[in-house]
Parts: C-alpha cells; structure tokens; sequence
C-alpha cells in the first residue's frame, strides 16, 4: 500500500506542478509584448493544463480504487470522495498541494517568465524521458505525449533566453537579473521527494544533465550563474511561498462559493 | 483614364470576381477596408480581454482548456486580419498606433464587464453569435485576402458558439443559483448584442456604397432581425427569457418583433463612456509599452544573427 500512497502523491506532485505553471502562463494571455508570442505561451498554459488534466485523472483512479491506502491529509482533512480531476484540483488547499516552489513565484516581466519556464521545462523533459521506463504503462503513455509538448517549450523559452541575453544592454540586463531572482528555486528541482520512489528515477542524472544544458545556454547568451546558491525548497512537501494562497484562491474561487454544482 | 479602370474594378465586382492586393482599386475603396478589416482585427485582440478575465478562475479543467483555447483563437483572428489589412499598405505598429490613440475604433460590445462564469456562456452565445452573423457573409467579400480569412475565422467562431451555448445549457440544468446567475447575464448582454450591428438602416451612411463593393452584404437591420429571431428561438431551449417585453411573433412580417434600442447608450460607448472603455484600452497600452524592450531586444538579436551569417557565407 506504501508504494500506491507513494505513486499518487507522486501523480499529485507532477499535476501540481503542471496546473501551476499553467495558471501563472495563462494570466500572460491577451498581454503579451507580441501578438504572437501571446499566442505561444497561451498555448504552453493550454498544454500544462492538459497535462495537469492527464495526472490528475489518473491520480483520480488510483485514488478511487484503493480509498484506504489514502489516508488524511497535511490539513487533516480527507481526500474528497470519489476523487475527480476537478476535486483534485479546486478541492485540495495549500498545505495538500506538492507544486515546486519555482511554479508558483509571480510572473514578474518577460525575460523572468521565459528564464523560469527554461530552467523547469529543460528539467521536466529529463524527467519525464525518465519515466517512459515507468512500471505502470499510463504514466509512462503521459509522459510520453508530454514530452512532445516540452520539447517545444524548452525550445521557445530557450530562444528567448538567448534572444534577451544576447538582444540589447537593457534585456542582458533584464535576463540576468531573472537569474538572480529565480536562481534560488532551482535547488528544489533535483531533491528527490520521500515519495518519488519509482525504480525508473535517477535524480543526480536529471541534474547532470540540466546543468550541462543550462550552462551551455547561459554561455551562449553571455549569462551567468549566480555565485551564492541558497536553495529554497519545501513545496513538493506542501510547505509554500504565500503566492500559492492567492493563486488557488482565486482559482477555487466557483467551486468553493458554489459547492456540488456542475459545470 | 481614371474612369476606365473604375469601370473595369465594379464589373469584376458585379461579376463576382475577388479583387486582389496588386489590382488597381479607387483609393476610397482600399480606405474603407483598411478601416473594417482593421477595426476587426482590433475588435478580436480587446476581446480577449472580458473572457482572459474569467481564465485564472474558470470552474473546472476543462472549461480551463477550452476558454483558453478560445481566446487563443481569437489572437489567431486578429493575427490574419491584420495579415489582411497589411496587403492595403498598411503596417500592423501602424495599425496599433491608430487603436492606442483612439483614432481607430473596435467594436463596442468590448467595453462591458464580464462580472460572472455565467458572462462566458453568454458571450459565446451572443457576442460570438452576432459576430457570426455579421461575418459569414464577409466570406464572400470582394476583397480577395478578406475573405478568405473570413472563412477560416468564421468556422471558428460558430465553435465559440456552440461552447457558449454548452455553459449556458449546464447552468440551465444546474442549481437555482446557477440559474439566476445565466439569467443575470442574459439580461446584461443583450441589448449591447442588438447593438453590435450597428445604427439603424437610414443612420448608417457608409452603407450603400459598401454594399455596391460589395464589402457589406446585408443592411444592418437585417441582420439584426436574423439575429434577433434566432435568438428567441434558441433561448427558449435553455429555458430562460431575453429582457424584453416587447419581444413577440409577428405571423404577418414572418419576424419577431422587439423593443426600442437605446441608441444614447450605444454612441456613448462608442465615443469612449461605456463602463470598460478605458480598463480595455489601458490593458493594450501597457501591454504595448512594457514589452517594448522585449520587442527591441528580439529585433537587435535578429540582426545580429543576420549579420553573423552573413559574415560567415
Ligand atoms: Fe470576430
Ligand atoms: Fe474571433
Ligand atoms: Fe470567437
């Protein structure tokens, strides 16, 4: 039963952090600097929900065949049953969500918005290659189509890195200043969570591999790392930034003002 | 010589045959569908912004992914519209300047709040819904480029509907308080909807020369009365009413009758007093103005790699 318990909490971990990626994308849409870079990132959020939707489901399932194993949550309430994507995501408070810390901090401008989702999605597609190896045959299938998708977002918000590192004095400027800002939620991204057991994972791997990526960017557009690393960590144990409360405050806003409606 | 090629221009229109960006064109022509088909694209960016309101809060994931989705595809509209206009010699910076001062207008339905979940459902339903109707003939505009987006847009938009009309339809069956709220919104948007036609038939100058190019295809106040009747056909599905008392079947015309307009209000919002004129103008200001150095930073960036190429070839 342990190792459910594990692989849901770890389903809960990936949908977390692609439902909040995707929110913070999305308030991008209709402000954008161009019409069609607009168009991109709205649809980078349309893909992280998409992803989100695929993790929760699945959690949702495992969730509603093995009820006991799941027992009280961080707030000491229970999961609502039967668990759906939807009570997953509008039903579950701050301290139940495993989001990664660097998915929630605020959008800032466009050199912090593209440099954050770089450093997440160059990790997230080590990951997730990862997981193709997983045991259970839906996850690694999520993985799979998800995987088309980042390799798209590792592309664009690369490009960007490079275009403002390399474009004029005040977005080099810009740029490394989102380094310097964001830099400190990178640690979280290769500490293993208790309950991210699945044999298929290699953390140290996933972040060889991002640091050999991210360097070589960085180089590229005449950017650097900063100098003191103190990492901030604790989300993917529910422990937030205070920008979670008001993300999800105003997400859950209609399901909680209007409980056990359809929509 | 001037005469002989007008001659030549309005009988390819009256044989039905699309002009395009090269042929010659009066200038007056070329002015006119500038201002429409810019005033479209305009009318699609500011109108993501009353749903773009409703995306970080929508009630379920999937309602998420398909407001998203939408009004992703409204920025694909205002993309081939401005696409369009810039084969009339027209730039598309040249083109926001005239919307950031105020010298190019969008269409007005923009500047009413989205104020509940319930506003999505009825602005697919209506605002869509109208928009619809006033476009599908525009597939069939003599303008060659368009058009043909009208076409690709149009198929869109009837998507928007059918989704906007899906909300609706779920609340309809939902709670009392469900109900109330889709009725609220209903109330709210539809007279700015009528409106979104335009003034009346004998107020509407433009018209008869537009229509003898063949840039308009339908007066004003006939496609509002399609729209109208539509409409009170439709909402009787969803088991709610339209706010007007006035709203009957005329056997004789063929047509439901309906009430007054009330115009004050439409040229009030028109000339900027509606109740978001200035949030949604504000909105792509500041989008326009913050991201300047980003648009700056990617220009510098392509030249450089330009001129790395060409350094190296
Ligand atoms: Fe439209
Ligand atoms: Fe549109
Ligand atoms: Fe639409």
């Amino acid at each position: 039963m342990a190792t459910m318990k594990n692989e849901i909490d770890f389903l809960l971990h990936l949908a977390d952090n692609a439902l909040i990626i995707g929110h913070r994308n999305s308030e991008w849409c209709g402000h954008g600097p161009i019409l069609e870079q607009d168009i991109a990132i709205t649809n980078i959020a349309l893909d992280y929900i998409g992803q989100a939707r695929n993790f929760y489901q699945h959690a949702a399932e495992l969730i509603n065949q093995h009820p006991i194993g799941i027992d009280i949550t961080q707030s000491g309430k229970d999961i609502v049953l039967p668990a759906t994507e939807d009570s997953l995501a509008y039903l579950r408070d701050v301290r139940e969500f495993k989001n990664l810390l660097i998915t929630e901090i605020p959008n800032g401008d466009w050199a912090h918005t593209t440099l954050r989702l770089f450093l997440l999605s160059e990790f997230e597609l080590q990951l997730f290659t990862q997981l193709l190896q997983h045991t259970d045959a839906q996850v690694a299938a999520i993985a799979e189509k998800s995987i088309k998708e980042l390799s798209y977002h590792v592309k664009w918000s690369q490009d960007w890195v490079l275009r403002l590192g390399d474009g004029t004095e005040e977005s080099k400027q810009r740029m490394q200043a989102a380094i310097e800002a964001i830099w400190a939620y990178t640690g979280e991204l290769f500490i293993q969570p208790e309950y991210a057991t699945a044999a298929c994972l290699n953390y140290a791997a996933i972040q060889t591999a991002w640091n050999k990526k991210v360097t070589a960017v960085f180089e590229e557009a005449g950017l650097h790392i900063p100098s003191k690393t103190f990492v901030q960590k604790g989300g993917a144990d529910g422990m937030h930034t205070e920008h979670l409360g008001y993300i999800l405050a105003e997400m859950q806003y209609l399901q909680r003002a209007y409980p056990n409606s359809e929509w | 010589m001037e005469q002989a090629f007008e001659q030549i221009f309005q009988d390819k229109i009256d044989r039905e045959v699309r002009i395009e960006p090269k042929d010659w064109m009066p200038e007056k022509y070329r002015q006119t569908l500038i201002r429409q088909i810019s005033q479209h694209a305009h009318s699609e960016i500011i109108g993501m912004l009353p749903e773009g309101n409703w995306i970080t809060r929508a009630p379920s994931l999937r309602r998420k992914a398909i407001l998203l989705a939408k009004v992703q595809d409204e920025a694909g509209h205002g993309l081939y519209l401005y696409s369009a206009a810039e084969t009339l010699g027209i730039s598309r910076d040249q083109m926001y300047d005239q919307l950031h001062t105020g010298k190019a207008k969008y269409s007005s339905i923009f500047n009413y709040p989205t104020l509940s979940w319930a506003d999505m459902g009825v602005v697919g339903w209506l605002v869509d819904g109208a928009a619809i109707m006033n476009q599908v003939p525009l597939c069939r505009s003599s303008f060659g480029p368009y058009a043909r987006a009208m076409v690709r847009v149009c198929k869109e938009e009837s998507f928007h509907q059918r989704q906007g009309f899906e909300i609706l339809y779920v609340l309809s069956k939902g709670t009392e308080a469900q109900r109330r709220m889709a009725q609220d919104a209903i109330n709210r948007w539809w007279w700015p909807s009528l409106m979104m036609f335009g003034p009346k038939d004998d107020e509407s100058p433009n018209s008869i020369q537009s229509m003898k190019w063949k840039i308009k295809r339908f007066s004003n106040d006939e496609l509002r009365q399609k729209f109208v009747d539509v409409c009170a056909e439709q909402v009787k599905v969803l088991g709610f009413t339209l706010p007007d008392k006035d709203l009957k079947w005329n056997e004789e015309r063929g047509h439901y009758d309906f009430g007054p307009i009330n115009w004050d209000e439409f040229w009030q919002v028109v000339q900027g007093n509606g109740p978001c004129n200035k949030e949604r103008l504000d909105a792509r200001k500041k989008a326009w103005e913050e991201g300047a150095w980003v648009r700056d930073a990617a220009l510098a960036y392509a030249n450089k790699k330009a001129k790395q190429k060409q350094a190296a070839a």
